[in-house]
């Protein structure tokens, strides 16, 4: 043999840290920011935008703001009436705090406002530890809040029973109503959503046309107008004397629309997890609900949690529309009050829509980033 | 002529002793049995008695009708004519005759659907507690035991994704066994596999048919045939076309069919 061109490694090679420009703040930046002059250039444009926007904004909300005041002078200009220098403009949040109680409870009674707090209080010390998956004894807990928690509130807020004064709903209004349709609609929507996507796969041709016929039927119609012939036909079919409360009746239209949206939502899942996951069920001699709950439905809920959360959202900020049956969410009771002599200001509009989006945004944004957790947590695929 | 393909467990020791056959007990009985995917017969006149401690491989060139007999015998697909009795228990549309026979009756795919979302041990006692009613904690025990026979008891706590795909056949085999199932049937369970993890799936295998399992086996692996079946079963176009001890199925095939398989399997 002339030549040897074998090798054979005599030291095997230890990991090294990784090179400084593949490290640190400028090394993030030129990768994200300045890969290449087209990412250079948006990156600047986008800056411009937000120095151009930022600024008079914050200006706007914050320094020029008018924080307390007791009616519509303080902010207004004199020209306007007021005590405001001209040419003067600031956001009106005394006009959101004076009005905050009815943002918050819409016309329900100030001395039985307690109750309202304190169904908001057990809400929220039982929806939390719901929501943090270190905290044990979870059945226990989602039976308070799913089963317990909506008896419990349903006899505090409407009242009539134990002493404590009827309240009825049309008083409602306000976050209490956006908070309570949502919630309703969200607990409802994704078992009946559920049930629904299971009953459109179903071999059985009745369950699966009756499921058929009302997901298309309720997604073919807008959500609007569900509510205007709950409102305006349903009574003409009831027989006369039976009345029917009209937030039951939007409650009820909100959660069949969500339901029907969720189905679909559902069954994108569904149709995602492979045949072997049913055979594998199948074969150990699973029954099709064990099947179904045990095997498929967590990972098809799992790989659809961004459309389920998506769900919520348009619910959530859908609530507004039951405007049209006269009902009053937290932006139905802000545009109400615009119409109060009291306060009216050029700047009371914008000040009221913007603590409104405000409200919303914070709900929206937590059901988000809540939902992002959930799907790093439940990430078990391991894909590579 | 060399009847092992490359990775054939040659080194697979079978103790063929303690594999007994039973004379009279029926493990499973197919008589006659035709099913159909819409116009196309698939299956076709099919007629197999298996006696308890068989272990039966099939093989047959692809879209042979293969997979589809195998999961007739536990009603993965549905048979049009002829009978299939498991157990004693005929297969019909009765969703609770199904279910008993599926108790009983392991069966191990070729791509293992293992359930990602759930960790090895949650994998395979599963079934235990939800359709036997076994107690959590014995049925764990039990899963312990049988990931113990598989070799693989320190990964019960990882999930599927993070095995290897030989540690997840064997995963697989465990979990079809914490069933106790009375008969297993075996889908081409290695050909996913890279050669080196063939070798602990089969051994696997090796070790259930020592014990006196009754075995069905879809396979091409010609040395785990040889070695442990008693029968060789091969199928073309959706029939039975011969059948044979391994001994006479290899060295002495009679259909023509089968002569050219074998020659283009085993070169
Ligand atoms: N769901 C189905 N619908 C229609 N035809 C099918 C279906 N499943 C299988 N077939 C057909 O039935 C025949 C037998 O398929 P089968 O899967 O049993 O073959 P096989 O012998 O297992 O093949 P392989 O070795 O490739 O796994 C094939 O021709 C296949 O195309
Ligand atoms: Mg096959």
């Amino acid at each position: 043999m002339s030549q040897d061109i074998g090798y054979v490694r005599t030291e095997m090679a230890l990991p090294q840290p990784a090179p400084l420009r593949e490290r640190g703040p400028l090394a993030w930046m030129r990768k994200n920011l300045f890969a290449n002059p087209f990412d250079s250039a948006l990156t600047i444009v986008g800056l411009v935008i937000v120095a151009m926007i930022l600024p008079p904004l914050f200006n706007w909300a914050i320094v020029n703001a008018q924080w307390t005041g007791t009616d519509r002078t303080f902010c207004a200009t004199v020209a306007q009436g007021g005590i405001q220098p001209d040419g003067w403009s600031g956001a009106c949040w005394a006009f959101v705090k004076a009005k905050f109680g009815q943002f918050m409870f819409g016309r329900y009674p100030l001395d039985e406002r307690w109750r309202v707090i304190l169904v908001a209080i057990m809400f929220v010390a039982l929806l939390v530890p719901l929501l943090i998956p270190r905290v044990p004894r979870k059945g226990l807990n989602a039976v308070l809040f799913f089963l317990v928690l909506p008896v419990v509130s349903y006899f505090l807020l409407i009242g009539g029973v134990f002493g404590l004064p009827h309240v009825e709903t049309p008083l409602w209004g306000g976050l209490l109503v956006t908070l309570t349709l949502s919630f309703v609609g969200i607990v409802v929507s994704l078992p009946v959503g559920i049930l629904l996507a299971l009953g459109r796969r179903s071999k059985m041709p009745v369950v699966k046309m009756l499921c058929v016929i009302f997901i298309e039927t309720v997604r073919g119609v807008p959500l609007i107008t569900v509510l205007f012939m709950a409102s305006v036909m349903l009574p003409l079919f009831l027989p006369a004397g039976v009345s029917f409360d009209k937030f039951l009746r939007a409650l009820i239209g909100v959660s069949l629309f969500a339901s029907a949206y969720m189905a679909e939502v559902v069954r994108g899942g569904l149709q995602a997890i492979p045949k072997g996951q049913y055979e594998g069920a199948d074969s150990l001699g699973l029954s099709y609900w064990q099947k179904m709950g045990l095997i498929v439905l967590p990972q098809a809920l799992k790989l659809v949690i961004p459309g389920i959360v998506n769900t919520f959202i348009g619910m959530f900020k859908d609530t507004s529309l039951v405007y049209i049956i006269s009902m009053f969410d937290l932006l139905g009771v802000v545009r109400q009050n615009f119409s109060d002599a009291a306060w009216a200001s050029p700047q009371t509009p914008a000040s009221g829509l913007v603590f409104a989006a405000l409200v919303f945004w914070i709900f929206c944004f937590g059901m988000s980033r809540y939902s992002i957790f959930m799907e790093r947590r439940l990430d078990t695929g391991h894909k590579r | 002529m060399a009847i092992e393909n490359a990775v054939s467990a040659d080194e697979i020791k079978v103790d063929r002793a303690k594999m007994h056959i039973s004379d009279t007990d029926v493990a499973i009985d197919i008589v006659g049995m035709h099913k159909w995917y819409g116009e196309f017969n698939v299956l076709k006149d099919i007629n197999l008695r298996v006696m308890r401690g068989e272990r039966i491989v099939i093989c047959g060139p692809s879209g042979s009708g293969k997979s589809t007999m195998i999961r007739c015998i536990n009603r993965l697909e549905e048979h049009q004519k002829g009978k299939i009795i498991v157990d004693g228990k005929e297969l019909t549309n009765d969703l609770k005759k199904i279910d008993e026979v599926r108790r009983e009756v392991g069966m191990v795919f070729q791509h293992f659907n293992l359930f990602p979302h759930l960790t090895i041990l949650e994998n395979c006692t599963l079934a235990p507690i939800w359709v036997r009613k076994t107690p959590k904690k014995q049925a764990e025990e039990q899963a312990m035991h049988f990931l113990r026979r598989v070799k693989i008891p320190e990964q019960a706590n990882k999930y599927p994704g993070q095995l290897s795909g030989g540690q997840q056949q064997r995963v697989a085999i465990a979990r079809s066994l914490c069933m106790n199932p009375r008969i297993m049937l075996f889908d081409e369970p290695t050909s996913a596999l890279d050669p080196e993890m063939i070798k602990e799936v089969l051994e696997t295998m090796v070790g259930l048919a020592e014990e006196g399992m009754t075995m069905l086996c879809v396979t091409h692996e010609m040395g785990f045939a040889r070695k442990v079946a008693n029968r060789v079963i091969f199928m073309d176009q959706g029939q039975i076309v011969e059948e044979n001890t391994p001994g006479e199925f290899f060295d002495n095939p009679r259909h023509e069919r089968t002569k050219l398989f074998l020659s283009q399997i085993l070169h």
